[in-house]
């Protein structure tokens, strides 16, 4: 039974809207975009299907709802220096990282991830919610300096391919040898027959996999999508969805802007000290970690997994063995892959040791807890 | 799909026999997705017609489970402890909880399988 709905007037859609409603993808709102959850049991999908698919064979993601900013011109490597907290001058042309824009405060404007296309050219990937706010932020902090800024995101269509498999698939469908390509770098190469697409081995499911970012007129996204899947049947390829794609970043821990990152939380705070180079002369909200550093965090993000029956969500409180509160869950949700149920979550210092026993409030209950490391899934090294 | 007659229905997409059988329909499963957790309450609960009994968790969402009708819980089904999944394979064959019914006259006022399954259309519609 497929549940129509209509796209509500405020949400915007991607160019591939049309191909998610009709394999029958449950919609939802995430971010102000009208996305897939996930598509249905008729078709082999459903979120649990989608997930598997992505860690055992290959899933195809429609992610155009990502925002798009073009740093570029001889004050680019200065500009995004200035704006970003990992070392971008490391980069070599066709290298990415991952990294985060900060405020003064040296909490977080959002995360990113910044590719080094040229010479003088980088591409910053960006979340869906926080577009608007992220390009008004990188324009608006990089005047000073002799770069053109670009707002791209409504020209490209981005498609995620993702899973041990996602190699052999994309590799049917283009000219590049992936093989040169080692993962957070990318290439360009004819994709489906699109000449000088840009290729990024990067993404967001703790997977080997591909982003692919094509022209984003309907006609030509629509092709490529159908392409994709087409070239996946031997693979078992599935579409998945916003829902698949939770599960699988929490498996690997990573960050979801609004949850254990924000406006509210510093770098240390989040645990991505490794991806913050405090050596670097000056970036925003470098002093701010200085002082924070000397001062110490009040709270941390801990890995958990739940010891007894029940299921961490997100902004269930966390309680100490004697039902205290002192935290609460940023991300929480089954794991399909894992088949325990996890969650991330910001506690006080003192109760962040692996191994620590707390609880987490389900429904006025507290449920045992445990702080585990992350991340919670790694990716098997190919042998 | 065509709804078993052979029990009642309510608009919260639960359903119940006569002796007192309570699961959810097909519907319901199809909406919530992998259902990966079911909450029932122990023997001997009182439960009030209309009230929340229970909970069923999706890898996504918690739902709230509603009583079709007043009673004790005299049994849980403890397999959908283990294996919640079969709720989506067969929902119409997993029961969840029996209860003794305080009155069986409730069951009245619960929808046949036939005006259910126009109700289910129109929600999905």
């Amino acid at each position: 039974m497929s549940v129509a709905q209509a796209t509500p007037p405020a949400l915007r859609k991607t160019a591939l809207n049309g191909a998610h409603r009709a394999l029958g993808a449950k919609m939802v709102e995430f971010g102000g975009w009208d996305m897939p959850v996930e598509y249905p049991s008729s078709i082999g999908c459903g979120i649990v299907s989608e997930h598997m698919a992505v860690r055992t064979g290959v899933g195809i993601f429609d992610v155009s709802h990502m925002g798009d900013i073009r740093l570029s011109g001889p004050g680019a490597l200065d500009a995004v220096q200035h704006i970003s907290m990992n070392d971008a001058a490391r980069l070599a042309i066709g290298q990415a990282q991952y990294s985060a824009l900060l405020y003064p405060e040296g909490t977080f404007v959002d995360d990113v991830i910044v590719h080094r296309l040229g010479g003088d050219d980088y591409l910053l990937v960006i979340n869906a919610g926080t577009r608007e706010k992220d390009f008004n932020w990188v324009r608006d902090h990089t005047r000073e300096f002799n770069c053109r800024v670009e707002h791209l995101s409504d020209d490209f269509t981005q498609i995620a391919i993702q899973g041990p498999k996602a190699v052999d698939l994309l590799q049917k469908l283009t000219d590049a040898d992936l093989s040169t390509v080692k993962f957070y770098w990318v290439t360009r190469g004819t994709v489906c027959g699109l000449r000088d697409t840009l290729i990024a081995r990067t993404g967001y499911t703790a997977e080997d996999g591909f982003e692919i970012y094509i022209p984003s007129d309907e006609a030509t996204s629509m092709r490529v999508w159908n392409e994709i899947l087409s070239a996946g049947k031997e693979f078992c390829a599935l579409p998945c969805g916003l829902g698949a794609r939770n599960t699988l970043r929490l498996e690997g821990s990573l960050s979801l802007y609004g949850h254990e990152i924000s406006d509210t939380i510093n770098v240390w705070e989040a645990r991505l000290d490794r991806f913050c180079k405090m050596e670097k002369a000056d970036f925003l909200g470098r002093p701010a970690l200085d002082r924070a550093r000397v001062a110490g965090v009040t709270k941390t993000l801990v890995g958990l997994e739940m010891v007894d029956r029940g299921i961490a969500r997100d902004g269930y409180k966390v309680l100490d063995s004697s039902g205290t509160e002192i935290g609460y869950v940023t991300s929480g949700s089954p794991a399909p892959f894992l088949k325990k149920n996890i969650g991330m979550a910001y506690v006080s210092p003192q109760h962040a040791a692996i191994g620590a026993t707390l609880q987490v409030k389900v429904r006025g209950q507290g449920v045992k807890a445990q702080v585990i490391p992350t991340p919670f899934y790694k990716r098997p090294k190919k042998t | 799909m065509a709804y078993p007659a052979d029990r009642k229905y309510t608009k919260e997409h639960e359903w119940i026999t006569s002796d007192g059988t309570i699961g959810i329909t097909h519907y319901a499963q199809e909406s919530l997705g992998d259902i990966v957790f079911v909450d029932m309450p122990k023997v001997g609960t009182e439960i009030a017609a209309g009230k929340t009994f229970g909970t069923v968790e999706s890898v996504k969402a918690v739902s709230d489970l509603y009583a079709p009708a007043s009673g004790t819980v005299t049994e849980i089904n403890n397999d959908l402890t283990t294996s919640p999944e079969k709720v989506n394979k067969d929902a119409h064959g997993s029961w969840m909880v029996k209860i003794k019914l305080k009155d069986p006259a409730e069951l009245n006022g619960l929808l046949s399988a036939a005006d259910y399954e126009k109700f289910a259309a129109e929600e999905a519609g």
